[in-house]
């Protein structure tokens, strides 16, 4: 009786947890697929027709934001990189007794509602805001010039609001090096670039693939940025996804690019990891 | 810098000047790069802070219409009673804590629970679990969101604030989870093995000495899930049916211009943020000195 409690204790700590993630999540998601074949719509309710046309039509006339999102998140992700690797590199090697002042420096945007953030862009950058405005005055720059309303303005928000997500990991990798493995090589006559490139850099490739993880998947899907600084020609696909289910209220075709879009993001991210590792990836994410 | 200070080291015979002399260059070029990094940290955190620091000056802003973006004059007028001049905006922003709050309770006592189960036993199913937590934290947000709106719908839930709360609580339960299970699992097992022996009962053992020792990760947890709940728009904008949240609010009024009150109102909540993460990195060096 007491053994049988015994075994019984770690089922009975996660039942209640569990059930709720079953229920609110496993369960919608199942719902979700067995829903992208239906046909009917939110007032007669929906039949399982198994209707796989829903994802040929989908994909034949939303590709373009498919590929569009994968694009913007490829490109937001690797200036992630560029510009979040030298930081995290500088806090963990030189930021002394500083680095968690420079790390609070760094999760600042945090504190600042992300949808309000973004609206901030959108007047820093507009046609005549704070920024171009007066450059346009001063006749720096041709009077229809614009940022807002391009794939950049898109690319630069989505940069913006997830390079915090690239340093922090990038930023635990380079912390774990131990600094006398680059005196070492140092001392073996390595130069500066060598040790960086040939000791330091491959230390903190978890890091980076960590960060990508972290940074492409929500990137990808993201349709805030699109909607706030993109125009007509730069909606994303969490765009039309968004406008499926809340505008249209075509619930059968938005949960078909839902669905696409997940096992897209999926099968990428898992062939990554596998990849590269599993548990290294895993491990330096959960941190 | 490191090239004016250590001149004593670099002084060597003169028949060793010329790799000597290489040595000081590549070092001067090294304080170079150093420099460089600075520069460029510096630069990245005044980019971050950028749009931060345009909301607090235009929340002392005095426009004349709802259209708060050229700078007019100076006024602390919105800080005042003016800040509740719009209703709804004072609802949504009391949807916002009251939904963060329920489901940062909900989301710590049932990830605590998880977590403990995840870091502390072996049993059947725990990958199954393990893996449904690792899912849960990284689907995207909108097959989260589109996939709970289909589920309520079809059942015929009404969409509202529970909903948002319970939605809140599914994704903020694993954040928990993982926190306390990393925190479970750097445990001295031999702690509770002690309080066993000493005559403890399961659960005094757990009162009096696990929950202590999980304690910082539990309140990390709890932070997490504050932050993330009182932040989400995309899910909240799915499951929410016509109640508004603040992220809510903000977006449906960007077509019609924001108010500075939401200026003031987000300016707020940074400093209230910041001045807590701050206190309460103050106050754990202290402790922990």
């Amino acid at each position: 009786m007491r053994r049988f409690r015994h075994a019984a204790v770690p089922y009975l700590l996660i039942l209640p947890g569990g059930l709720w993630l079953v229920i609110f999540f496993v369960i919608p998601v199942i719902a979700l697929i067995s829903l992208s074949t239906q046909t009917g719509d939110v007032v007669d309710g929906f039949s399982q027709v198994f209707r796989f046309a829903n994802y040929s039509d989908a994909w034949g006339n939303y590709h373009d934001q498919f590929v569009r999102s994968l694009i913007y998140g490829a490109v937001a992700t690797l200036l992630c990189i560029a510009l979040g690797y030298p930081v995290a590199y500088w806090i963990a090697f030189k930021g002394g007794a500083r680095k968690s002042t420079y790390l609070l420096l760094l999760l600042l945007p945090f504190f600042v509602s992300f949808v309000l953030r973004t609206v901030s862009w959108q007047y820093i950058l507009g046609d005549n805001g704070m920024l171009l405005g007066p450059l346009k005055s001063a006749g720096i720059l041709p009077g229809n010039f614009r940022v807002l309303a391009t794939g950049t303005a898109v690319i630069g928000g989505l940069t913006y609001n997830y390079l915090p997500f690239m340093v922090l990991p990038i930023y635990v990798a380079l912390e774990r090096v131990d600094p006398r493995l680059v005196e070492a090589a140092r001392d073996l006559y390595a130069s500066r670039t060598q040790a960086f490139r040939q000791v330091v850099f491959p230390l903190s490739l978890p890091g980076v693939f960590a960060g990508v993880l972290l940074t492409f998947v929500p990137v990808a899907a993201d349709y805030v940025n699109a909607s706030l600084l993109g125009g007509t020609g730069n909606t994303m696909i969490g765009n039309i996804i968004q406008d499926e289910f809340l505008t249209a209220q075509d619930y059968p075709t938005g949960a078909a690019l839902s669905f696409l879009l997940m096992a897209i993001l999926l099968i990428g991210m898992f062939s990554y990891a596998r990849v590269l590792g599993t548990e290294e990836v895993l491990e330096v994410a959960a941190r | 810098m490191t090239v004016l200070d250590s001149p004593e080291r670099d002084r060597v015979p003169p028949s060793r000047s010329a790799p000597a002399a290489a040595r000081t260059r590549r070092r001067r070029r090294g304080a170079w790069a150093d420099r460089l990094l600075h520069a460029w940290t510096w630069a990245v955190i005044v980019w971050l802070a950028l749009p931060i620091a345009v909301m607090v000056v235009f929340s002392f802003n005095d426009p004349h219409g709802r259209f708060n973006i050229s700078w007019v004059g100076f006024t602390f007028k919105w800080y005042g009673p003016d800040l509740l001049d719009y209703p709804s905006l004072t609802t949504a922003l009391e949807n916002s804590l009251l939904v963060a709050v329920s489901a940062t309770v909900l989301s710590v006592v049932l990830g605590t629970l998880v977590g403990l189960a995840l870091g502390k036993y072996r049993f059947r199913g725990l990958g199954a679990a393990n893996l449904v937590q690792f899912a849960a934290i990284s689907a995207p947000d909108i097959v989260l969101a589109s996939s709970l709106l289909s589920f309520f719908v079809t059942l015929r839930i009404p969409l509202g604030l529970p909903t948002i709360i319970v939605a809140h609580t599914m994704f903020c339960l694993s954040f928990v989870a993982v926190t306390v299970r990393a925190r479970v699992l750097g445990l001295d097992r031999s702690l509770e093995e002690a309080a066993r022996d000493l005559g403890a009962g399961p659960w005094s053992t757990f009162r009096l000495v696990t929950l202590p020792l999980i304690f910082p990760g539990v309140l990390a947890g709890a932070l997490l899930a504050f932050a993330i709940s009182i932040d989400d728009f995309v899910v909240t904008s799915f499951v929410s049916g016509s109640t508004q949240t603040f992220p809510l609010w903000v977006w449906s009024a960007t077509r019609n211009g924001l108010p500075p009150q939401v200026d003031v109102l987000g300016t707020l909540i940074f400093a209230v943020g910041l001045v807590a993460v701050v206190v309460s990195a103050l106050l754990g060096r202290r402790s922990a000195r």
